[in-house]
């Protein structure tokens, strides 16, 4: 296919990329692709400057700072998998990247893409808010960092502004939490339906993340309380659970109706939960 | 600072021969690769990153050209379907498609034969759930992909 006529830069460092995507009005950063570039063909982004960050070693290493699991904006999936540093702090985001898309997609497809691409059915926005994470983002007036609950602004929209590149999203060390992820996709590794994330701490703080449902993640922080320290066996999770589809105002579509998509979430919220309970420390 | 331009010559090795070339920043790689090149035996199937019969190696992993721009792949090794039998002679895992049928029309057979080489690559006696997972990006509308699972499991057992 033929795609607009688009400039292309890669440069050699932060600095410069950053100044390329503030310097040029419809700039794009291009990460592995493979959501841009098939934009781009369906003429549905038409940016005019494309910044490609291939060359930015620095975005594509994983590692620990302050106890924190440290991912770089340019790894990929298949990266996430093959990490011990992953397998360590939080296997849970080794396994949910295991499952998007298919090889050749892992192969290119970047972390820091997904969550900046922000579709609302995308796999790592729900884990990243279960988790708490942190992600940096990089301007020319310097760094800043915005918590998971805020980096999700809208349906494509993130905290990342006009001239800023998204670098790292940190990780808090697990402490002896488990981590949970569950839902219904089209076809076994397909698009979720409807998807949740959750994590238990070890004294028993939970943590729950709705995708697919609104615009953008969703808390379930009512059934957060419900739950916090106390029975987390399947049928008190199951039970604090219940009507927690008719809190939510989820869009209906093809794959499933809105009904059917507030009771995924329920059961996908209960799933992620009992998963992340029996792998707690102590569990 | 590197100011952005419509073009870009890039230099890449294909199928073991470097290649420098002129390409506007526009062009897909499949494309750079078929019109350019004329390396037609990978193939554009659906043009948009679902079919996987435009599959080749970059760096040695296996991508889909279709969702590449040819600027991206500058400084990366290539590997493409002409790029598997060497001075005539099939690859184990080509002679197992050619004695199990695992093809029909052939249309996804290129980007199939560069999932399954990169699977055997990393995974030389694969089971037919790893076939399955290795090929998942790659989709046939003729042989059910009863056959193909079968040839690449057999590939493995001779040791490809």
């Amino acid at each position: 296919m033929l795609l607009r006529e688009v400039d292309y830069a890669r440069p050699g460092t932060l600095e410069e990329a950053v100044s390329l995507l503030a310097a040029h009005d419809g700039a794009r950063a291009l990460a592995g692709g493979q959501t841009l570039v098939n934009v781009m063909k369906a003429r549905a982004a038409a940016p005019d400057v494309l910044v490609d960050l291939a060359d930015l070693e620095e975005l594509r290493a994983i590692g620990f700072a302050d106890g924190a699991l440290e991912i770089g904006a340019m790894v990929t999936y298949t990266q996430l998998v093959a990490s011990s540093e992953v397998e360590v702090a939080r296997p849970i985001l080794g396994e949910v990247a295991a499952t998007i898309g298919d090889v050749q997609v892992r192969n290119r497809g970047t972390v820091g893409g997904n969550v900046c691409v922000a579709d609302p059915t995308n796999h790592l926005p729900p884990l990243l808010v279960a988790l708490g994470a942190t992600f940096t983002i990089r301007g020319e007036g310097g760094e800043r960092t915005v918590s998971a609950d805020e980096f999700f602004v809208g349906v494509y929209m993130t905290a990342v502004g006009e001239g800023e590149l998204l670098t790292k999203i940190s990780v808090p060390p697990s402490s002896g939490a488990g981590d949970g992820f569950a839902g219904l996709t089209i076809g076994k590794h397909g698009t979720y339906i409807a998807n949740a994330a959750a994590t238990v701490t070890e004294d028993g703080a939970v943590r729950i993340a709705l995708g697919c449902v609104d615009a953008v993640p969703v808390r379930a922080t009512a059934l957060e309380e419900k739950l916090a320290g106390g029975d987390l066996s399947e049928g008190a999770v199951r039970a604090a659970a219940e009507g927690l589809g008719a809190t939510l105002d989820p869009p209906g579509d093809v794959h499933g109706s809105a009904d059917f998509r507030r009771h995924l979430a329920e059961v996908s919220a209960v799933r992620a939960v009992l998963q992340a309970a029996s792998r707690r420390k102590g569990a | 600072m590197a100011e952005p331009t419509r073009s870009r010559t890039i230099s890449v090795s294909v199928n073991g021969e470097q290649i420098e070339h002129d390409v506007p920043a526009r062009r897909l790689l499949v494309h750079f690769l078929r019109d350019d090149l004329g390396l037609t035996g990978t193939h554009v199937g659906c043009d948009t990153g679902n079919c996987g019969a435009c599959t080749v190696h970059l760096d040695g992993a296996p991508v889909k050209s279709c969702m590449l721009l040819a600027v991206q792949a500058d400084g990366a090794e290539l590997t493409t379907v002409e790029g598997l039998a060497q001075n005539g002679e099939l690859t184990a895992l080509q002679q197992a498609f050619h004695e199990h049928h695992a093809l029909q029309c052939g249309y996804c057979t290129p980007g199939m034969l560069m999932s399954a080489t990169a699977l055997l690559e990393r995974n030389p006696h694969p089971t037919e759930e790893d076939v399955r997972v290795a090929i998942q990006g790659n989709i046939c509308r003729c042989t059910g992909y009863v056959n193909i699972v079968e040839a690449v499991v057999a590939a493995g057992k001779r040791g490809a």
